[in-house]
């Protein structure tokens, strides 16, 4: 599996409240929830990202607050894939339980620039910047995370179980 | 080689002898917890389960706390979610607005939180019931609804980050300002995926509320839950809320620690957070210029405790806030509220020119009782300052200690008791 887009770059802890504000949690509605995603970061996301668009930020993405409406809002945002040097471990969870895929790879979050084109294969754990021919190699799930990524999710892992 | 604390606690869930950091592990759950928030997402995904029901209904707690009293017509289908799924699945710890709390607050208040436990709430501050020496750690509404159907959750076992905590705390200096101290020195990816496991004879020293609040906020500095050992204080604590057997751990002698601090606690000084990083910490004496506010809040699930209204009261008393200046207080519990009306700190805050408000989580996320506008700034008890957390994009909240909070209400500016 791979995913090619165009990058949205981010610094250090990128935190849940500005991916997506308490103000917008009285709903759990993704297509609802897509429509604020990064919006106290990144006011023109929203407007700017297309489908399969990747983000890749820095250390820490996702720290702070346990909502999954987070990882739900920019998967519904149609973002592909998140790329970034460290995420906070609820964060991390999550995008797992959800089939938001996620890599770690400290190189990449470095070398990798807004609007560079990017591809990463889930198999292999390489990443690509188009747009500078670099590669890169992300850290690869344990075996274990790999068997709920595959079933999509934790309720179907749970249920293929 | 030997393990710490969360691995005791953690290899015993998962039915082993032993075992090591970054081995991952299916364990049992002694409770599950989920909120308005969180919960509703967490039902619609144990929907598409295979299951019956919940795995345990007396294991389960759900407390609607975040937006209730219901804050709009929204969150009001979020809270009738939730109350159905538990007259459904008959759920024993279900709190009506009426008996309820901030969660952190209310679960070991109503005795469902001890040591020994493993739990998993769907709020990131569920690393609190740590104080109790329980591994309790936040996790999302998936991994809530895995855990109430189940009963099982999957963990990577933490290394650990050892604080050893020397001493006494200076007057006006209480727990908050020992997490907020520690924050500032290993930031806030500081503890990332460990447990920060507190130790030392100055533990002794340090009330039970003071040791949730420090638990509280072992998320902020990125962990996975810290943790506390379980002394007489901790026992007592148990005994006057609980009816459940506890279990004692002790990490081994010869624990392995990625780090290893030690603090005195007689050398810490009030600290305050600045925007927009729990991490970006000064000392009260290291804020040369007056830093002007616009509200204080006091309350929510890191220092909304009677220890900590108490403070606030001795603080406010007698005195009265600055012109201008909203203070809000909160108390955490049904049963704070009480006890703080029954010792006649409502009274003092009130003439004091404070709101008391009915317990939430209202402000600290920015959900309503308390919404910055534009460029206004709030000293707050609570636990993040991200950008917009309480409001506005552009309004700033700096974390602080219940005396801090109080005595920047009576000044406008950020102050500490010691300057009235």
């Amino acid at each position: 599996m791979k995913a090619t887009g165009s990058v949205f770059k981010y610094g250090d802890n990128v935190d849940t409240d500005v991916i997506i504000p308490a103000r917008y949690l009285n709903s759990s509605d993704p297509a609802e929830l897509a429509t604020h995603c990064m919006e106290d970061i990144d006011k023109d996301f929203v407007k700017n990202v297309k489908k399969g668009d990747i983000i890749v930020a820095n250390k820490n993405f996702g720290c702070g607050s346990s909502r999954e409406h987070a990882p739900i809002s920019i998967k519904a945002a149609g973002v592909s894939c998140v790329i970034a040097e460290t995420f906070a471990r609820i964060f991390y969870r999550n995008a797992i339980n959800i089939g938001l895929p996620i890599v770690e790879c400290p190189e990449a979050a470095v070398a990798i620039s807004a609007g560079d084109e990017v591809e990463v294969d889930f198999d292999s754990g390489v990443i690509t910047d188009k747009t500078t021919g670099q590669t890169f190699q992300g850290q690869p799930f344990p075996e274990f995370m790999q068997k709920i990524i595959k079933a999509e999710g934790l309720v179907n892992y749970i249920n293929n179980k | 080689m030997g393990m710490t604390m969360t691995q005791k606690i953690l290899a015993a869930h998962a039915g082993l002898e032993s075992v090591e950091a970054g081995q991952l592990i299916e364990a049992d759950l002694d409770l599950v917890l989920g909120n308005d928030i969180t919960s509703p997402v967490a039902i619609k995904e144990m929907e598409k389960m295979q299951v019956d029901g919940v795995f345990h209904k007396d294991k389960i707690a759900l407390v609607p706390d975040h937006f209730v009293p219901n804050k709009d017509i929204k969150s009001a289908e979020h809270c009738k979610c939730v109350r159905e799924f538990a007259i459904k699945n008959q759920i024993t710890n279900y709190f009506e607005v009426g008996e309820m709390g901030i969660e952190h607050a209310l679960l070991p208040e109503k005795g469902l939180t001890v040591a020994g436990d493993v739990i998993i709430g769907a709020d990131s501050h569920t690393c609190t019931y740590g104080a109790l020496g329980a591994f309790s750690t936040g996790v999302g509404s998936t991994d809530m609804a895995a855990g109430m159907a189940t009963g099982k959750a999957w963990f990577k076992v933490p290394s650990a980050i050892k604080f050893n905590l020397t001493g006494k705390l200076p007057e006006w200096v209480s727990g908050k300002d020992v997490i907020l101290h520690i924050i500032g020195m290993i930031g806030v990816d500081g503890a990332l995926y460990k447990s920060m496991e507190f130790v030392g004879d100055g533990i002794a020293n340090l009330s039970m509320d003071d040791r949730f609040t420090i638990a509280n906020m072992a998320i902020e500095a990125g962990g996975k839950n810290g943790i506390f050992p379980v002394d007489e204080k901790a026992i007592e604590y148990m005994k006057e809320h609980s009816t459940r057997q506890f279990t004692v751990y002790e990490a081994d002698e010869d624990a392995v620690y990625d780090e290893e601090y030690t603090i005195d606690l007689s050398t810490l000084k009030s600290t305050i957070a600045f925007p927009h990083l729990p991490e970006n910490t000064k000392t009260i004496d290291e804020i040369t210029e007056d830093v002007k506010i616009d509200q204080v809040v006091i309350g929510s699930c890191t220092n909304g405790r009677i220890d900590d209204l108490r403070i606030a009261a001795k603080v406010l008393e007698g005195r009265h806030v600055a012109k201008g200046m909203r203070c809000i207080i909160i108390p955490a519990t049904q049963a704070i509220y009480m006890q703080a009306m029954e010792e006649g700190l409502l009274k003092t805050f009130i003439q004091a020119g404070a709101v008391v408000s009915t317990p939430t989580c209202g402000p600290c996320l920015g959900g309503y009782m308390g919404i910055l506008a534009e460029g206004e700034r709030c000293v707050s008890t609570t636990n993040r300052n991200f950008v917009g957390r309480m409001g506005h994009v552009n309004s700033e909240v700096y974390l602080a200690s219940p005396a801090v909070a109080a005595a920047s209400a009576i000044t406008g500016k950020i102050s500490s008791p010691n300057q009235l």
